[in-house]
């Protein structure tokens, strides 16, 4: 079984979805630790990237993607985020998408991140749930699992990854200024990691009904 | 929250709209993508100034544009980074065949979109060399942070740098000034109230009546320790003490000393914070041969102040001196 260029779109809708509904949340979680934005960034980012859809192939579409963000969210999540669908977009075949195919666009994704971020686990940001989301894709590769499954895992392990940062005292990014007390408030960053991959899990059940 | 604003979308558009009006002699303003450039244009083979960053800290940087000081400034969001796209098309109305210099402040965002920028404006053949300022003792320098932010020293760099390109330096010579400034300059800051950014609509963080926050930031993050408030005298010996100790100046030294607002504290105030910190400068043998107060890099409405210093020479006070016409700041002819 393999996808097309419209799990993608999807994919971008859901996220978009998820996002939007926890806009308020995510600002408040960057309140704490942060300067407030991340929700308000996140939604003007996506809703220009969503509007940025069309009928063209992934690799068109991600790179659509990437540019509407990168121009319409400032901020870090704007470079972090579109650098991520820019990688991804490079790393999609042409046609059908199988799940080794899905799991190495994310890898990309995830490399475009830390490189442009210079992030590594354990620093209180994004890469704490986009790391394990990947891996879990990586490990459901090896094991044959369906897509379902391997997206499930992906999700979860997103979702774990991101109560992690909770108790870390943040090093990179805007958090870091607080030092020590930045410990005890979950990464806006992480957070919306997780909606990413939440939102393939959503597009997968639509595409599968 | 209580604003003169229509709608929290429309705040960053609609004020750069009313700036340009009231400014036409200096500045013209530019939409999709939005930058802030000097009227008058750069005169050719003459070096470009751009900075850049979050709005809600005005007069910084749209404020500075014009003549002496920054040739262009690209707004983001309230207290959020421009995008490249702005920085690049900025960075090509700025250009004039001696190369451009991007002003960082260094916050992560800020970072990484005018890093994305200079690599797309290598793309389209035109110099650009990025300084990234990061003045601020409040934050611990380690290798495991993101480094020190950028605060007040940045509005000293930016007349510094727009004074030496109207002087005819090169590009390399600018950068190396800029470098130079950063590496003398010291600030930190405290505030008495949060700010409340538009699009939030409450206040970024909640301070009880006698409680203040010392070593905050520009963009309503809290700061590094949350503490009873004090008299001004203790408030300011608490900021100049490691700004003093860190550099450190010298007996002797001859400094500028900024005592900035940041939003609603009243100049009264300011004025009564200055005369602590020249006293306390004095009694460490320095020099105050310039001093600049008022509010210059502000986060809204948020009370409190930033103090910053920089250790003077001979060609930064020239450089400090020479003529400047810009909405923010104005002197000489």
């Amino acid at each position: 079984m393999s996808r097309d260029s419209t799990f993608v779109r999807s994919w971008i809708e859901a996220f978009f979805d998820r996002v939007e509904e926890n806009q308020k949340y995510l600002t408040k979680l960057d309140s704490a630790i942060g300067d407030g934005d991340h929700g308000q960034n996140m939604v003007r980012g996506l809703r220009a990237a969503v509007q940025s859809l069309n009928d063209s192939d992934t690799r068109e579409t991600l790179r659509n993607v990437a540019m509407s963000i990168i121009s319409k969210t400032g901020g870090a999540s704007g470079p972090l985020y579109g650098t991520l669908f820019m990688e991804a977009g490079k790393t999609a075949p042409d046609g059908p998408i199988a799940l080794s195919d899905w799991a190495a666009m994310m890898r990309a994704g995830l490399d475009g991140v830390q490189r442009r971020g210079k992030a590594e686990t354990g620093e209180k940001t994004m890469v704490d749930a986009l790391t394990p989301a990947v891996e879990a894709l990586e490990s459901a590769v090896e094991q044959d699992a369906s897509w379902s499954d391997a997206l499930s895992d992906a999700a979860a392990a997103a979702k774990d990854g991101m109560e992690s940062t909770t108790p870390m005292i943040a090093t990179k990014g805007r958090a870091s200024y607080l030092g020590d007390r930045s410990a005890g408030h979950q990464d806006p960053g992480a957070t919306s990691s997780f909606y990413l991959f939440a939102a393939a899990v959503d597009a997968n059940e639509t595409s599968a009904e | 929250m209580k604003k003169l604003i229509n709608d929290p979308d429309h705040v960053v558009r609609e004020s750069l709209e009313g700036f340009a009006a009231a400014h036409p002699d200096l500045v013209s303003v530019h939409f999709n993508p939005t930058f802030v450039v000097r009227s008058d244009g750069v005169p050719d083979g003459r070096v470009g100034i751009l900075s850049g960053g979050g709005s809600g800290h005005e007069p910084m940087h749209n404020g500075f544009v014009g003549r002496g000081m920054l040739d262009a400034a690209c707004p983001g969001e309230v207290f959020t980074s421009p995008t490249p796209d702005q920085m690049l098309a900025a960075t090509e109305a700025v250009s004039a065949g001696a190369g451009v210099l991007h002003l960082v402040k260094n916050y992560t965002g800020d970072v990484m979109n005018f890093e994305m920028a200079e690599e797309m404006g290598a793309d389209e053949g035109i110099e650009v060399r990025s300084v990234v300022i990061d003045d601020d003792v409040a934050v611990e320098d380690s290798t495991y942070t993101a480094g020190r932010r950028g605060v007040g020293g940045t509005v000293l760099i930016e007349k510094m740098c727009g004074a030496a390109a109207d002087d005819g330096r090169s590009l390399e010579e600018i950068t190396d000034l800029a470098r130079r400034c950063n590496s003398e300059v010291r600030s930190m800051g405290m505030a008495l109230t949060s700010c409340t950014v538009p699009s939030a609509g409450e206040p970024t963080f909640q301070l009880a009546d006698d409680e203040m926050e010392i070593g905050i930031g520009i963009h309503g993050e809290p700061g590094r320790d949350r503490m009873s408030l004090e008299s001004a005298d203790a408030v300011v010996e608490r900021l100049m003490g490691p700004i003093l100790s860190d550099l450190p100046f010298h007996s002797g030294d001859d400094v500028l000393l900024f005592v900035n607002g940041m939003g609603a504290t009243p100049m009264m105030e300011l004025y009564l914070c200055y005369r602590k910190a020249a006293a306390m400068a004095e009694d460490h043998g320095l020099n105050v041969v310039r001093n600049l107060v008022g509010p210059y890099i502000t986060s809204l409405e948020m009370a409190g102040l930033s103090i910053t210093m920089m250790r003077m020479t001979d060609d930064l006070v020239a450089l400090w001196d020479a003529p400047v016409q810009t909405p923010g700041l104005r002197w000489g002819q």
